[in-house]
């Protein structure tokens, strides 16, 4: 019950945003979250953002795991 | 999808298994680990990180399902509601098909009950205002990652002089149930896989009497298969190394130490910390949320008065012990024989989170 996937904003109008994930776009709310632009990755948890995703930590734990699984 | 896919790979999956293999080689004995969260227990047996794991790590299923958690009492009530004309009542999906004393949502809905199904409690919010003639209850179940959309949702009726939306606050929040687990002292636990989700509101911070005050390393995990198998060797870590226990994330690219400031100032500012009653662990002080006085024109339960029947709980369902991890779904006797998905007796065998519906699912004969 506490799913929720990363979403691209595509546009923000006030409170809400449209979001997008593999080709499907909705509405969500984006209250919860501070300083929002298009183009950010949110998490998106019944119909509200609830965090904002961070692309280079994202980058930064796939490396770590390629590099402790000794995958070049 | 972007920022999933990549966190699936099977050649790095089991790269980490076989560093988890090496790091717990020597370590003597078993060393279970309890995924909290409901979601979690749903992408392991999914992805088969059971089957890849060394024979000396066990996973046990916690009481992170928040449908599978809730007492026959609420849903009681819930099903009291579907029957009164002047009511609609709506509610996240998972709730329809979880049987109450003697009924479920889904069963009421078939004779003639007004349920809507809701993706977002704003849904609910929206069909109040288109009906303004009836008194819509959102059932509010979930624990702190739906806690500040309902405050929101709450925020906004108010906003908007939507009052004829109430909340039915059936919310419960993960840690204190975390220590009245430890606390009970009937089950032995090496390390905690932590919520991500509910982490990426509350952070870090709620966890860290476990460490602390119990020595238990705790980690934050993501949901995909990588990020569990991550998970699993920082506590395995943890454990071999015989450090000091201590709250970890491995999930940076979601949860902050400080979680969501902004989520948690919501639901503060609508709820207060209350104890609530949990199936299978009984009455947890400062386990529940509560509408304050302050918005009580929109809690259901002072707004509305429910009069349900007198709840009673099936007396085979081990469903309680399951929750609480002492036992796991084939100790039970209705387990695939009277107890199906199609035919669920307890909330563990409905929810598409339960330990017992993944237990079916994935878990073979």
């Amino acid at each position: 019950m506490c799913l929720a996937i990363p979403m691209k904003i595509i546009e923000i109008k006030g409170s809400t945003g449209i979001a997008e994930v593999g080709g499907v776009a909705r509405e969500i709310n984006i209250q919860l979250i501070e300083e929002l632009k298009i183009g950010d990755y949110v998490i998106v948890h019944a119909g509200f953002a609830i965090q904002k995703l961070d692309e280079k930590e994202a980058r930064e734990t796939l490396s770590l795991l390629k590099e402790i699984s000794s995958i070049k | 999808m972007k920022y999933l896919n990549e966190y699936s790979n099977l050649k790095i999956a089991r790269g980490l298994a076989q560093k988890i293999a090496e790091t717990v080689r020597k370590y003597p004995g078993k060393i279970t680990l309890m995924e909290v969260c409901g979601t979690h227990t749903v992408a392991i047996f999914r992805s088969g990180i059971r089957q890849i794991l060394p024979e000396k790590i066990c996973l046990l299923s916690g009481p992170g399902c928040p449908v599978c958690v809730t007492p026959n009492d609420y849903l009681d009530k819930a099903i009291a509601c579907t029957r009164r004309k002047d009511l609609i009542v709506a509610t996240f999906g998972d709730m329809l098909r979880v049987p109450g004393s003697s009924s479920s949502l889904e069963k009421e809905r078939s004779r003639g009950g007004r349920i809507e199904v809701v993706y977002s409690a704003m849904d609910a919010l929206e069909i109040a205002r288109s009906n303004p003639d009836k008194k819509v209850i959102f059932l509010g179940v979930g624990f702190e990652t739906t806690a500040p959309t309902l405050a929101a949702t709450i925020l906004t009726a108010r906003e908007r002089k939507i009052n004829n939306f109430f909340v039915f606050s059936g919310h419960k929040l993960i840690p204190p149930a975390m220590k009245a687990l430890v606390e009970s002292k009937e089950l032995h636990i090496d390390g905690f896989i932590c919520p991500g989700h509910v982490s990426t509101i509350i952070g870090v911070k709620p966890y860290e009497f476990i460490a602390r005050d119990h020595n238990l390393p705790c980690v934050i995990a993501g949901f995909e298969p990588l990020d569990i198998l991550q998970a699993i060797y920082m506590l395995v870590q943890q454990i071999v190394n015989r450090k000091k226990a201590e709250v970890e994330i491995q999930y940076t690219r979601v949860v902050k130490p400080e979680g969501n400031p902004k989520a948690l100032d919501l639901i503060r500012e609508v709820f207060e910390v209350t104890e609530s009653m949990w199936r299978g662990m009984g009455n947890i002080p400062e386990s529940g949320l509560k509408i304050r006085e302050k918005y009580s024109g929109f809690d259901a339960e002072p707004s509305i008065r429910i009069k349900a029947e007198c709840s009673r709980e099936n007396k085979k369902c081990i469903c309680g012990e399951i929750l609480r991890g002492v036992k796991i779904p084939t100790d039970c006797p209705l387990f695939r024989t009277a107890c199906t998905p199609q035919n669920p007796i307890g909330p563990c065998m409905v929810s598409s989170e339960g330990t017992c519906a993944a237990h079916y699912k994935y878990a073979g004969s």
